[in-house]
């Protein structure tokens, strides 16, 4: 009895889905762009293996080009030959795509899935969805890693441990550009955290923050790539380094080395995807289809398993569990568990949008002085 | 006078001067074909990206396409007023804004400008958001509750043609208007005319002579709108930013508003073009100067460090045994073969503070543990990584010349009872010389360009220009400032390489033989 209602009920379902299916021819293959890496292998392992189980007609290619997708995608797009589907990019880069008319403006509410009980996707994606072109996915931080074992019996518990000398002498690893670094600076300098950019909008507050920095000047290696600070904590080059929150979790967690995360004033960033203008119907139709099966509640709370990354759902957060292969929970590894979001910072993207040439100019002329 | 001699014949009949200049044109036009593969290549995947990449550090039509008509409105406005500029720019700046979002062009202009202009590419993607939905709704209920033919396109379209001397904004709002409904794939007639076409209406009714219309819709419109509340542009883009009074915004787009601007070539030496000409920029911001002596500098250092290290290397290889010399010629080209990145890690592994030299140097207490030596993220890192990964570009050209040095000569010079030093430095030297200069072209041209390596090792005081011209490349997207980085640098290599021809001459480079 109760296998006959189940048959039809997958029959009335098939009926229903039927016809939409079919009238929008979908492409067989897929290019999806990433970050390589831990990351790109959360989202193969969370995403395009269930999916390509459920379509195995599809045939999924990554590409590795997110770092520079944005002038990718340009160039692409001047040439008339987008040959990208869909594009994992830092919620900076998803704006700037969409003001440069190279990233398709979405409905959120129609393209994505709702949340189990009903919520609309845009509701539960709320403020992570900071432009019309962005999918939200997840949410990292770039936050400081120390060595246990080099911080002697006091290990910190603030982020201006990073500019006390005193305290942790050594070497300390920070990233090759303005954004974070100026406003630890100013945080660590006195600024409340809520003016933290008005200050930073003025010559002034600029000054005061590059002279914050300068006070650690000497003792900087700067990164450019995020392999760069974990190999440095894990050879011991700097007592202190920041970093993703992702990359600390696999050098603490799977490398075993004597390094702990410092969650004070963490920068949350988000991380999504982009479908790129251009596409044919039917690889358009392909993207659509995929999206909206990888960013729905159990996708993103599945991604949590293997990669220590906060889904970008609000519905998600509650399925995360434990980590694939190392079986340990994955809750209290998240830059958005309550216990380390106690001091949070975010990054302000419309204001780096305006910005960022300006500073950057700024801050490599004072790193070359 | 003498009569003509007649003209040579060949045995078919035809002159042979002619004939030979066929037959000579087929040769050429056979050897023409021969390497034309060769020369579209070259054309095609060389010559073309350069010519481009030049033309992108000056191309700036952007502004002028984006918004025309605000460029041509400001034309009239004289900055030196420090005044915001006439309710006409506004006009026109509206109509240009209006159909920029419908084709999304605006924000791209945006970050255009934001280069010159910190806070420009937000307050036109602030702007965009706002823009269609202006008070000129007003104007749109009050045209058509005077007649509703006005909310036909049809009325426009006649008029838009008909009348276009006296309504020039009109004709070209409808025009642009058409385009963009066109584009979309749409029906004009079966769309409501927008806001933008009613605001352009009632500015050139304002300012037509009063019932100097042939259509008697438009006489009657005109003695009706000078009864309609004007709105002010100007007001209604001050609402959405302040930034819109603020005079120095319109400087800046007018100053960028010409299709070809000297702006990105003035960013690269730490210039910039203002409404007051050219001026320094401010000292914090100075940077490339810096970087291209820096360059420069470095890359010379290099290329001596190859020279010191590969010259006597090149001529072991050369004297010595034939078996001796293939193994050590495996020695120098087994890095050569290694890729770039693991040669460049291993160089960190080695350099580090806590790395392998620091540990052996602190073991044999040649330095104390607390001042361990700073090897890399600096200089010293980029040009030892460097000179290891360029050595082989100096080795080779160096040996092959080495080779070819018959030993002979030094025998004679010390038969003749020259010491070992003077028949070296007498005789041997002078003729490696040809050597040393192809290595030397080779190795700081090659150096001159580099990036991946300085950026992993060379911390802050060791990156090169090339490193901003990628980021320029991969992460601002300042496109155009990147081409005129390029370019300089192009340029530098060209006068380096004319310098050193006019010096030693390049007929004294040999790669071999």
């Amino acid at each position: 009895m109760k296998l006959k209602k189940t048959v039809l009920a997958a029959a009335a379902l098939t009926l229903a889905v039927g016809p939409t299916a079919v009238s929008a021819q979908l492409a067989d293959d897929i290019t999806l762009v990433s970050w390589g890496g831990a990351y790109q292998k959360s989202q193969h392992r969370a995403y395009v293996e269930p999916y390509i189980a459920d379509n195995p007609e599809v045939t999924a290619v990554w590409d590795e080009s997110s770092y520079e997708a944005v002038a990718k995608l340009r160039a692409m797009n001047e040439a008339g030959n987008v040959t990208w589907d869909l594009v994992d990019v830092v919620a900076s880069d998803a704006i700037r795509l969409c003001d440069e008319g190279l990233a398709m403006e979405i409905d959120h509410d129609e393209l994505l899935a709702p949340a189990p009980d009903g919520t609309p996707a845009s509701e539960d994606f709320g403020d992570l969805i900071v432009s019309d072109c962005f999918i939200p996915q997840i949410v990292y931080s770039t936050t400081f890693g120390y060595r246990t074992d080099m911080v002697g019996s006091t290990p910190p518990t603030d982020v201006c441990a990073v500019f006390d000398l005193e305290m942790y002498p050594g070497k300390r690893s920070l990233e090759k550009r303005p954004i974070n670094n100026m406003e630890w600076a100013l945080i660590c300098d006195g600024v409340p955290k809520a003016d933290v950019y008005d200050v930073l909008e003025t010559d002034e507050g600029q000054a005061r923050a590059f002279a914050k920095l300068d006070t650690i000047k000497e003792d900087v290696i700067w990164w450019s790539s995020g392999a760069d600070t974990p190999q440095l904590l894990a050879d011991g080059e700097v007592v202190i380094g920041s970093t993703y929150n992702g990359r600390l979790f696999s050098v603490i967690e799977e490398q075993n080395q004597p390094v702990a995360v410092l969650w004070d004033a963490q920068v949350f960033d988000l991380d999504g995807w982009i479908i790129p203008v251009g596409l044919s119907e039917d690889r358009l139709a392909r993207s659509k289809d995929f999206v909206r099966f990888a960013t729905d509640t159990q996708r993103l709370a599945d991604q949590a398993k293997y990669i220590s990354y906060g889904p970008a759902r609000e519905s998600s957060a509650p399925l995360v569990g434990q980590h694939a292969d190392l079986g340990i929970d994955m809750a209290p590894h998240m830059p958005t568990d309550p216990e380390n979001a106690k001091n949070t910072f975010l990054y302000n993207y419309e204001w780096w949008a305006d910005y960022r040439d300006d500073l950057d100019a700024k801050f490599q002329a004072w790193l070359a002085q | 006078m003498t009569a003509i001699d007649p003209p040579v014949l060949t045995a078919d009949g035809t002159p042979l001067k002619a004939s030979l200049r066929r037959a000579l044109r087929r040769e050429k036009a056979r050897a023409f074909l021969l390497v034309s593969p060769l020369l579209f290549f070259v054309l095609l995947t060389f010559i073309a990206p350069i010519a481009d990449m030049l033309f992108r550090s000056v191309e700036n039509g952007i502004v002028h396409d984006t918004i025309p008509r605000t460029v041509q409105a400001l034309r009239n406005w004289d900055p030196g007023e420090s005044e915001v500029p006439g309710d006409d720019v506004f006009e026109a700046f509206y109509t240009d804004m209006v159909f920029a979002v419908e084709r999304k062009s605006h924000t791209r202009l945006g970050s255009r400008l934001n280069y010159e202009r910190t806070g420009l590419a937000s307050l036109f993607r602030k702007s965009g958001r706002r823009v269609g939905k202006f008070d000129t709704k007003d104007y749109a209920d009050a045209f058509n509750t005077l007649d509703p033919a006005w909310g036909n396109p049809a009325t426009w379209d006649v008029l838009a043609g008909s009348e276009a001397a006296n309504l020039p904004r009109t004709a070209s709002a409808y025009a642009t208007w058409l385009e963009v409904i066109q584009a979309d794939g749409d029906d004009p007639l079966g769309e409501e005319p927008w806001d933008v076409l009613y605001a352009a209406l009632f500015s050139d009714l304002m300012q037509a002579p009063a019932g100097g219309f042939a259509s008697p819709l438009l006489n009657d419109a005109q003695s009706a709108a000078a009864r309609f509340e004007p709105i002010s542009l100007r007001e209604q883009f001050g609402a959405i930013d302040e930034d819109w009074l603020d005079p120095q915004v319109w400087r800046t787009i007018q100053t960028y508003a010409a299709r070809y601007t000297p702006g990105y070539f003035l960013n690269s030496v730490d210039l910039k073009l203002t409404a007051d000409g050219v001026q320094y920029r401010d000292e914090g911001d100075r940077i490339y100067v810096l970087l291209f002596g820096r360059t420069l500098y470095m890359s010379l250092v290099i290329t001596i460090s190859c020279i010191l290290l590969g010259y006597p290397v090149a001529f072991l290889l050369a004297n010595l045994p034939l078996r001796t010399a293939n193994l050590l010629m495996i020695l120098v080209l087994l890095p050569f073969w290694t890729s770039l990145l693991v040669r460049t890690s291993s160089w960190k592994v080695l350099l580090q503070q806590q790395g392998v030299i620091n540990d052996i140097l602190v073991a044999l207490r040649f330095v104390d543990d607390a001042s361990r030596l700073v090897l890399i993220n600096n200089q010293t890192g980029t040009i030892i990584a460097m000179t290891h990964i360029l050595l082989p570009f100096m080795i080779l050209p160096l040996y092959s010349v080495m080779k070819t040095i018959p030993p002979a000569y030094v025998r004679a010079a010390k038969s003749l009872g020259a010491t070992d030093w003077t028949a070296f430095w007498r005789i041997y030297f002078p003729n490696s010389v040809p050597g040393i200069g192809a290595g030397s072209v080779l190795v700081f041209i090659l150096a001159i360009g580099y990036y991946i390596t300085p950026e992993l090792v060379g911390g802050t005081r060791g990156v090169f220009i090339s490193n901003r011209i990628a980021y320029h490349i991969s992460s601002s997207l300042n496109w155009g400032l990147a081409a005129a980085l390029g370019t300089i640098l192009l340029f530098a290599v060209l006068m380096l390489y004319w310098t050193y021809d006019k010096i030693v001459g390049i007929d004294n480079v040999k790669l071999g033989g």
